[in-house]
């Protein structure tokens, strides 16, 4: 199945070789044919129509004027509910849009749907969600398979060729890791670079919104849409973006690639070493120069997140109390009840771990030990990735320990579960942008992914390295 | 062990959510396990490290001091499970 570009489709509008209707057309029978993938946790044709109407009636030019886009179910929208994949916010309508999909809306793109997700984005697997599992488009018929997660509805979406492309979240590999799984390309940004404004909170120093797409092309158009200065979000960056896609580059004559040795794992299955080594050789090839560097913190990336954003999201996740807005219990005997009764009722086993263990390392008597001791190992993470910076230009791994796994194969252990983002936490912790890209197939003929990492705000060396690497592969 | 019967009871206290036996007895073991893993973070040398709370290398901008008036109470009641007259209605409080 050949896949058409966001690229390709624009030219194909501008030049009216397809009108708006059609194309969307052919995506929403698409999307009816992929019902039992359980993609969408919302999705009404009469909603797209209705968009469909409007942009015909619309004679200004817009940059994205009627693509289809994918929502990931934690960003509020005003035409459509808004979950974050739980029960506590089933029926909760925003009376306002997120920063990113207002971007988004203003090109005039039309959102297919929201997708599924790991309640609150809390999972890597998309199978912690209220709304049932979201089932990996490349699965074979007997043996159903996980997108990843948390933003796994999103990758299947783009993986099925349900839309043309798809926003997603990315706290701890939220977005790089489905990516993988699901064959697709993902891209995190820095920290800062797309407002957090309307998405609703997981680990606010962690959390960034970022894009899914068919290739790197459409990826750079579509980041630097949702990108951008908002003082809505007290840490959005104000910077100039870029445009990435006018300034893509494929030549890396020159440059330098770190190869942290940090990132050679005991029980990685052989095929992804052998992923990345081809990486490394197409990229010596190009006359890149290739340098092992360390990142000597980098196992302990993995239990200084599962400190800090479980800490941030008990706090974030306090304001699901049943008053103001979502589900609330019927067993309210007094106002103590109603809350402990709601949120009881309200939150999924991993969202109540989380904010058991969160509320644990921030009570009396353990901060220190705990988050204090987290974030000053989360600093050490961040020097280790500056240090390494100032000898390359940007840094290439695995994006993540095996290929898409069967549904709920991992489920009972936590920290089993937890091992998935150990090539994507490190990244998270540092604030750095990160990309994953489909690099090879496994022994079951599923893709596996490599993982671009670069500077502070340094998006264009990823996107370049990333278009380079994906060019050199087809 | 450092989560016992007592402690998950006053965590779950604290976050306010009400798990039965058989919820904490799992917690019990769940919290132990992560917490026993995350002990590793010991063995790092953190002495004189500044803790990282924010990544964000950007400045804070300013903005002009103007008043903007965003809000409205008929929006912000909108999604309330119980509202009275304006307000959000909870269960009594006061006997």
């Amino acid at each position: 199945m050949s896949k058409s570009s966001l690229k390709q489709t624009l030219k194909d509008l501008d030049t009216k070789k397809i009108s708006i209707r059609e194309l969307n057309q052919d995506y929403l029978k698409r999307i009816k044919e992929n019902e039992n993938l359980n993609v969408f946790i919302h999705f009404s044709e009469e909603n797209v129509l209705k968009q469909i109407d409007n942009l015909e009636k619309d004679n200004s030019a817009k940059k994205l004027k009627g693509i289809p886009i994918a929502i990931k179910d934690l960003f509020c929208t005003k035409s459509m509910p808004t979950t974050a994949a739980s029960k506590i916010l089933e029926n909760f309508n925003p009376t306002y849009e997120s920063f990113v999909t207002q971007k988004l809306l203003d090109e005039g793109s039309i959102f297919v749907g929201k997708t599924n997700l790991d309640e609150f984005a809390m999972g890597s697997a998309t199978n912690t969600s209220f709304f049932g599992n979201t089932i990996n488009p490349l699965s074979q018929e007997n043996e159903p398979l996980a997108p990843g997660g948390s933003s796994g509805g999103s990758a299947a979406a783009v993986a099925a060729d349900l839309c043309l492309g798809a926003t997603g979240t990315d706290t701890g590999g939220s977005i790089r890791q489905p990516a993988s799984f699901c064959g697709v390309v993902g891209i995190k940004p820095t920290y800062g670079l797309c407002s957090r404004w309307g998405i609703a909170a997981f680990a606010s120093s962690l959390d960034q919104a970022g894009i899914f797409s068919h290739n790197v092309e459409d990826a750079s158009i579509l980041l630097q849409s949702i990108a951008g200065f908002d003082q809505r979000d007290s840490t959005s960056a104000k910077i100039d973006i870029p445009n990435y896609f006018e300034n893509l580059d494929d030549d890396l004559n020159g440059k330098t690639v770190g190869i942290p040795k940090e990132y050679s794992i005991d029980g990685t299955p052989m095929e992804i070493s052998q992923i990345w080594e081809d990486a490394i050789k197409v990229l010596e090839k190009k006359g890149v120069k290739i340098k092992n560097i360390s990142l000597p913190h980098t196992k302990y990336a993995l239990p200084t997140y599962y400190i800090i954003a479980p800490a941030e999201a008990s706090s974030n996740l306090a304001r699901y109390d049943g008053v103001k807005y979502g589900f609330r219990s019927d067993e309210i005997d007094s106002l103590d009840e109603m809350y402990e009764n709601t949120r009881a009722q309200g939150f999924g086993r991993e969202v109540k771990r989380r904010i058991l263990i969160g509320t644990y390392v921030l009570s009396a008597g353990y901060y220190d030990a705990y988050y204090l001791k987290a974030q000053k190992v989360r600093k050490l993470i961040a020097d280790d990735f500056n240090k390494a910076f100032k000898e390359c230009d940007f840094i290439v791994t695995p994006t993540a320990p095996s290929a898409a796994f069967p549904l709920n194969e991992k489920q009972n252990d936590p920290i089993k579960m937890y091992l998935n983002d150990v090539f994507t936490v490190p990244a998270s912790l540092a604030g750095l942008p990160g990309i994953s890209i489909p690099f090879g197939k496994d022994q079951n003929n599923l893709p596996l992914g490599i993982q671009i990492l670069g500077k502070h705000f340094d998006e264009q060396q990823v996107f370049n390295a990333a278009v380079s690497l994906e060019r050199s592969y087809e | 062990m450092k989560i016992d019967k007592n402690t998950i009871n006053k965590i779950a206290r604290l976050s306010r959510i009400k798990l039965d036996d058989k919820e904490s007895e799992d917690y019990i073991k769940d919290l132990n396990s992560i917490l026993d893993w995350v002990e590793q973070l010991n063995e790092v040398n953190t002495e004189n490290v500044e803790p990282l709370s924010n990544i964000s290398s950007s400045i804070l901008p300013k903005r002009e001091d103007v008043s903007n008036d965003t809000n409205s109470s008929e929006e912000i009641l909108e999604n309330a499970p119980d509202k009275l007259e304006g307000f959000f209605a909870v269960p009594k409080v006061v006997e």
